[in-house]
């Protein structure tokens, strides 16, 4: 049986997703490694076509490819595993609906990256998150204050970061801030993009994410300087 | 509140960081940074980690058994609209 927990979304237009004005506009590729800005490989381009006409194959060779990364997309999104596979689950099936729209305007990957990146955001939305934490971290918080940052030259990072303390460090993050931080830092989005998709102004984005930031470091100088939080 | 960038606070300083880094703008260059070292190390360390956020791209792997569900819920789709994804399978290249 079906497991995804969360209702389907009418296929419209050529747009991923519901909220997107189509075509979705291709996000940063400032990274020159970053996998969304290739072009896609003869195979996945034969698959693509195959499977907008309704192979199934085509399209379980589609999931294979692009699994990974969508379902590591909605996990560090949610920060929840369970969530994380009913997400790429409802990802996968609305692409199954409206990958017949899709035209080419931009890379399939990152015409799929935004369909998913749609579906988590309206599942986050669903639970609140727009009326919570996007207008909770514009409000200023006493301890979150520019001085909060403050602190002995010594107790600054060392230049490197383990990828697993990152990794804890961003799960922590409430769910706000995290968000911000992977579509900018992690996803490469910019912040004119990210206030479109979250219905924010571009200083509320670069405002998250500074915090987001901070509060990375503090984190990760807690995690790696315990005695100085004794 | 000062006009001028080399006599900001760092409170000032740090209320304009959020927009400065933002808008790209080279902020180890502002006056108040060469002479704060607090604000620079600050600066360096959110460049840190920001660079390092780019070691979390993809590496987990969705469980084996999530494909079988997705397949479920597409036949269960199809179904409910009368077609068939094994009619529906030209190989056409």
């Amino acid at each position: 049986m079906p497991r995804s927990r969360y209702p389907s979304t009418p296929p419209e237009g050529t747009s991923p997703g519901v909220e997107v004005a189509t075509p979705p506009p291709a996000p940063a590729t400032n990274r020159v490694t970053f996998p969304r800005a290739a072009s896609p490989d003869p195979a996945e381009a034969d698959a693509l076509a195959r499977a907008q006409t309704g192979d199934h194959q085509a399209f379980a060779h589609l999931y294979s490819l692009h699994k990974r990364r969508i379902y590591s997309l909605c996990l560090r999104m949610v920060g929840n595993i369970a969530e994380a596979e009913d997400l790429t689950q409802e990802a996968f099936l609305q692409l199954h609906r409206k990958i017949a729209t899709f035209r080419g305007d931009s890379a399939f990957s990152t015409w799929l990256h935004r369909l998913a990146i749609n579906v988590v955001l309206m599942q986050l939305r669903k639970k609140g998150l727009s009326l919570i934490s996007l207008d909770e971290a514009m409000e200023p918080v006493p301890e979150e204050g520019p001085g909060r940052s403050f602190g002995a030259p010594d107790l600054t990072l060392s230049g490197t970061i383990d990828r697993l303390a990152l990794e804890r460090a961003v799960a922590d993050l409430p769910a706000g801030y995290r968000l911000i931080f992977i579509l900018h830092d992690v996803e490469g989005y910019e912040h004119n993009e990210i206030a479109s998709m979250l219905e924010c102004s571009i200083g509320n984005s670069k405002s998250q994410l500074h915090k987001a930031r901070l509060r990375l470091r503090d984190a990760l100088r807690a995690n790696s300087l315990p005695e100085a939080q004794s | 509140m000062t006009n001028d960038p080399a006599k900001m606070s760092c409170a000032e300083f740090q209320a304009q960081l959020p927009e400065l880094i933002g808008a790209g703008v080279d902020a180890s260059a502002h006056p108040h940074i060469v002479n704060c070292e607090l604000c620079r190390a600050l600066l360096a360390d959110l460049e840190t980690i920001a660079e390092a956020a780019r070691q979390l791209l993809p590496v987990v792997d969705p469980p084996e058994d999530l494909w079988s569900h997705i397949e479920s819920a597409i036949k269960s789709e199809d179904g409910d609209t009368n077609s068939s994804l094994a009619k529906a399978a030209p190989t056409t290249n």
